[in-house]
């Protein structure tokens, strides 16, 4: 290696400068329209005072926070919040203990809302069969797009690494599930029998 | 009303719900005419986002007509139409009062570290989404901006996130002339942030990612160099040796927590959660930049910890600079430069699905099939 040819990294100035501005400007539509970062609507981070519209000093409170959920970082429940899915069930009494007894610094917190979530759904799904629209996983996982959306033939698929798990993942549950079941009928069967 | 309900991880549908109503004098009730599904809400969808409930509505990147208003509402009428930011913020607290519109602490009651967005779990504070017919919309008269009448309604509806987050990530990058900048990830995100590095005086752009139509829509959109991972051992070698062994002034991390490129990572974080998600992006942003660069992330993370290579951006001196974005604040810059053809958000745009069928809107672009880059929905349409 002659000493041309020692890169960049090891000596004092790049060894390729960038193209000029006459050059990029000719290739790139707008090259440099925010070259100023006064231009750039995000600098400096911090804008004071930014105007929104707002047209309070402490906005109205919304009704019904009484009994909402918070985390324990927050001096009270804001005053505008969601109200969709409240709490409820067991699922919601797992939210809730990890709302009230962690913060959000905890990972128990955030572990605990995950348990949250698949009890949430694992209620949902058996209690769906109890309805007149039981969860179909064949519609509801969209799985029929692979045949219309040339899925089965797609080479460069995101999830081509990673395929063989999917259906472990996606499926598993269920299979386990019906295991369980049969089990407890054969179980509660045999029970009977004596 | 018609809504997409979450039913679980990868399981969705859609239902009746009741329609939303006012519940706080300054909202309003926006009929969605037209809403995208991000890259984003992957992540709810493939349950990694914690309290994401049964029932809940995704969609935090809509347009639509304004349907009712709360009695305080000032600034908009029924029948305007309008595109609503992705946060949810109320324009006065400290954090709004300082332009942080994404930082807001008057919204969520879930959480402190995070502000409120539309459909994105209670975490964000439990608001439902815009993959519906109707959506609630707080602080109606912050928010919401009128579609300009000169604006297609595909590059307004992606205003409302994806490509105001691209434009972000350029600026956090601090991108000065002649900067060689990578951008990690050629989804919308990353193709907005190719386009905008350019506005900013990059040098030289370079866009990494493996799908082959992404790859290609950022050099012909973007005007960028790109590289796919997949053609190399190791694309962090790579990057080095494309930079002179310098390292890239600039990387921006347009992929967020279900990164490929690592079986290992993937699989431990998006499948079988066990971190907070796939951060191999976010490592290869911090292993690809030169020491004393910027690594820019736009690239969405929950709170779940994940194993990031401190160390690394430590040793290298780093500027690490990140956050939600403040979409309302990018607006008018960005319409300048939407109106003037630099800045081009709808030639990303590639599928239109009818609301009824948004499960396969999930699957297709979860699975990036079709050559997928942005798909979006249209609540009415058959």
């Amino acid at each position: 290696m002659t000493e041309q040819d020692i890169p960049s990294a090891y000596v004092r100035d790049k060894r390729t400068p960038p193209p000029s501005r006459e050059e990029l400007r000719a290739r790139i539509p707008g090259w440099g329209a925010d070259l100023d970062p006064a231009d750039r609507p995000s600098y400096p981070k911090l804008q004071y005072p930014a105007d929104a519209g707002a047209h309070w000093d402490f906005p109205d409170r919304q009704p019904g926070s009484q009994g909402r959920e918070r985390s324990i970082e927050h001096a009270f429940v804001t005053p505008a919040f969601g109200t969709a899915q409240p709490l409820h069930g067991l699922s919601g009494a797992i939210r809730r203990f990890a709302y009230q007894r962690f913060s959000e610094g905890r990972n128990a917190h955030w572990l605990l809302l995950i348990v949250g979530d698949r009890v949430d759904a694992w209620g949902a799904h058996l209690r769906s069969f109890a309805t007149l629209h039981p969860d179909n996983p064949v519609t509801e996982t969209g799985v029929l797009s692979e045949f219309t959306a040339s899925g089965t033939e797609r080479s460069g698929r995101s999830d081509r690494r990673h395929q063989v798990i999917d259906p472990l993942l996606v499926a598993g549950p269920w299979v386990a599930g019906a295991g369980a079941a049969f089990l407890g009928v054969r179980r509660a069967v045999r029970a009977v029998r004596g | 009303m018609r809504a997409m309900t979450y039913r679980g991880p990868y399981k969705l549908r859609v239902e009746e719900k009741d329609k939303p109503r006012i519940e706080h004098p300054n909202d309003a009730i926006v009929k969605v005419q037209l809403a995208a599904i991000c890259g984003s809400d992957l992540h709810l969808y493939h349950g990694l986002m914690p309290d994401t409930r049964v029932g809940h509505t995704f969609g935090h990147e809509f347009i639509g007509v304004v349907d009712e208003v709360g009695p305080t509402v000032q600034n908009l009428q029924v029948g305007d139409r309008v595109m609503v930011p992705f946060n949810i913020f109320c324009g006065s607290c400290w954090f709004c009062a300082r332009g942080l519109f994404s930082n807001c602490h008057n919204v969520n009651p879930n959480a402190t570290a995070v502000g409120g967005i539309y459909g994105y779990s209670h975490t964000t504070g439990g608001y439902d989404g815009g993959q519906a017919e109707y959506v609630r919309v707080p602080f109606a008269d912050v928010g919401p901006v009128k579609i300009p009448d000169w604006m297609h309604d595909e590059d307004a509806v992606l205003l409302t996130d994806a490509a105001a987050t691209g434009y972000f990530g350029a600026q956090l990058g601090e991108i000065a002339e002649g900067d060689t900048v990578v951008v990690l990830g050629a989804g919308p995100v990353g193709l907005i942030a190719a386009q905008s590095s350019w506005l900013m005086g990059a040098g030289r752009v370079i866009v990494i990612d493996h799908l082959p139509e992404r790859l290609e829509k950022a050099r012909t959109m973007a005007h960028a160099e790109t590289l796919d991972y997949d053609e190399y051992d190791d694309i962090v070698v790579e990057m080095k040796k494309q930079t002179d062994f310098l390292g890239a002034d600039v990387v921006i991390e347009a992929v967020g927590a279900e990164a490929d490129g690592n079986f290992l990572q993937h699989v431990a974080g998006a499948k079988l959660k066990l971190q907070g998600g796939s951060p191999v992006a976010l490592n290869w942003a911090i292993d690809g930049v030169r020491k004393g660069g910027t690594v820019s992330v736009v690239g969405a993370y929950g709170p779940i910890p994940n194993a990031v290579k401190f160390g690394d951006a430590l040793n290298k001196g780093l500027t690490l600079r990140m956050n939600q974005t403040p979409v309302k604040r990018q607006w008018p810059r960005m319409f300048e430069h939407v109106r003037n053809g630099h800045l081009t958000p709808r030639a990303m745009v590639t599928h239109r699905f009818p609301l009824e069928d948004i499960s396969e809107a999930y699957h297709v672009f979860s699975a990036k099939l079709d050559g997928c880059i942005k798909p979006l929905i249209v609540p009415g349409a058959s």
